[in-house]
């Protein structure tokens, strides 16, 4: 870990031109640097955390929009139709400025930072997540529900057991990118001073005044991040695979 | 008609299915009786697979009454649960779950449906397996599976769940031809064992020796019901002498 946290600063000095950085400010070699680096990447797990509640909520909010999406019926149709067009009209950053500030005023609770940016994150994420389920859910063969209606399956079974199972695998693309998407639009939650990987990364550039490492180290922060979560993604996509052929 | 109805295990009366302006079944009424073997043909389009598929409410017809062991079928929850359990269906494309294994494609209704244990489950689903010669394929998945194997899985999934009566929509015509005999065989031996079964197939050898009564559609009427010796010697209905030479010439 060392080693890296030393190489990938040392890649870009040499690369650059030295004259314009000033890594000295991440250098892990100086107590400063070191503290600098801990202060940085200390924001990480918020970073993942919020991510990963927020991807929680939005999977299962997303399905329950999507499956009255799927219904005969106009009505629950049109509930789909209104929650994803209006959900998916508003921007993130606006939409987490508004549960943060303007939601306590209505209901009278008050959010602190991180479930507030979790709250907005996964209610932005559901409208997504809604269509990519529907869009799953409706490329399963009709027969599947008829195999399934012929042997007493309820509606319930039938999704839970036979629908679902297949249509997760088939989407699974899909909900990886959606995660990939979650970790970058956290980092929106910092307006609200969410203590993040870019709250951190601002607060250190206004005392330091580097901000240009400073910020690439943010990159690359997120860089590897999301390079572990895809190569996962990917991981579970050919279990799934596997587990189907053997 | 009506006492005819309640006499048999199924009762169809003057049933109409639409589908938009396209009437697909016009008026048709049809009974069949405990243990009978009814085998339906016809050319393609002529309502043959509507007509099964209302039976077990894969179809809402909009006119007449489709009666299936003295309960009507209606909207009701009721009455298509009751009727669900008693109709087995067995499709053209096998209509397997992909993501489940052999056995548990087996076990689920019985699980599901009748609260059965695993073990319970199991073994039902095991003696199918043996019953349609495919046990040592249990923990396969269907899609390492030849047609006929899928589809006699398919129909040891039918019988796991007990039905009275056992419909088949054209169960052979979506496999390769050496296949097509291992399939007639299991439903050969399952005609032999008692159970009411309704088949829609061009197999017309297999009719012969295994139907009670044959029935022959064309554009969304029964034409003709008759018992297979005069239906395959003397046909009454110039459409039905038609198609019989179509099919069995070749």
């Amino acid at each position: 870990m060392k080693r890296f946290l030393t190489l990938t600063p040392l890649a870009f000095l040499l690369s650059g031109c030295s004259g314009n950085w000033g890594w000295y400010v991440v250098d892990p070699t100086t107590t400063s640097g070191y503290n600098n680096l801990v202060f940085l990447m200390g924001g990480a797990w918020n970073t993942i955390l919020m991510s990963l509640t927020a991807i929680l909520i939005s999977v299962f909010v997303g399905l329950l929009i999507a499956l009255p999406g799927l219904s005969e019926k106009r009505s629950l149709r049109s509930i789909n139709r209104v929650y994803v067009e209006v959900v998916r009209a508003v921007p993130i950053l606006v939409l987490i400025l508004w549960v943060y500030y303007g939601l306590p005023q209505v209901t009278g609770i008050t959010l602190n930072v991180f479930w507030a940016g979790v709250l907005a994150l996964a209610l932005s994420d559901s409208a997504f997540q809604a269509e990519i389920f529907r869009a799953g859910i409706q490329s399963i063969d009709r027969g599947q529900y008829e195999a399934a209606h012929s042997v007493s399956l309820n509606y319930r079974d039938t999704m839970r057991y036979v629908i679902l199972p297949q249509a997760i695998r088939r989407i699974l693309p899909a909900l990886g990118n959606q995660l990939v998407y979650m970790l970058k639009m956290s980092s929106l939650v910092s307006v609200i001073g969410m203590q993040e990987l870019t709250r951190r990364a601002n607060e250190l550039v206004v005392t330091e005044y580097r901000p240009l490492e400073i910020y690439t180290i943010l990159v690359l922060e997120y860089l590897v991040l999301i390079l572990i979560v895809s190569s996962g993604v990917r991981w579970l996509e050919r279990k799934m695979q596997a587990q189907e052929r053997n | 008609m009506k006492t005819d109805a309640n006499d048999s295990l199924i009762g169809i009366t003057n049933l109409s299915k639409y589908f938009g302006p396209f009437q697909a079944l016009k008026n048709v009424s049809l009974t069949v009786s405990e243990g009978e073997r009814v085998v339906i043909c016809g050319p393609s389009g002529s309502g043959k697979s509507t007509l099964i598929r209302c039976i077990n409410r894969l179809e809402k017809h909009e006119e007449g009454r489709i009666v299936v062991d003295g309960t009507e079928l209606t909207e009701t929850r009721e009455s298509l649960d009751k009727i669900r359990a008693n109709v087995g269906m067995v499709f053209q494309q096998f209509n397997l779950f992909p993501h489940l294994t052999v056995l548990d494609n087996l076990t689920l209704g019985p699980k599901r449906v009748f609260g059965l244990s695993d073990q319970e489950a199991r073994d039902r689903a095991l003696g199918y397996l043996e019953r349609v010669r495919i046990a040592d394929q249990a923990d396969k998945f269907p899609r390492q599976l030849s047609g006929g194997q899928q589809q006699r899985v398919a129909i040891a999934r039918s019988l796991c769940m007990e039905p009275r009566i056992l419909l088949f929509d054209e169960p052979t015509s979506a496999l390769d031809p050496e296949m097509i005999n291992e399939v007639l065989d299991v439903m050969t031996e399952l005609a032999g064992s008692g159970m009411t079964m309704i088949c829609v197939t061009h197999e017309m050898g297999f009719a012969r020796r295994v139907a009670d009564k044959m029935v022959f559609m064309d554009q969304g009427e029964i034409v003709e019901v008759a018992d297979p010796e005069t239906f395959f010697t003397a046909p009454k209905s110039t459409r039905c002498q038609d198609f019989l030479q179509k099919i069995l010439s070749h």
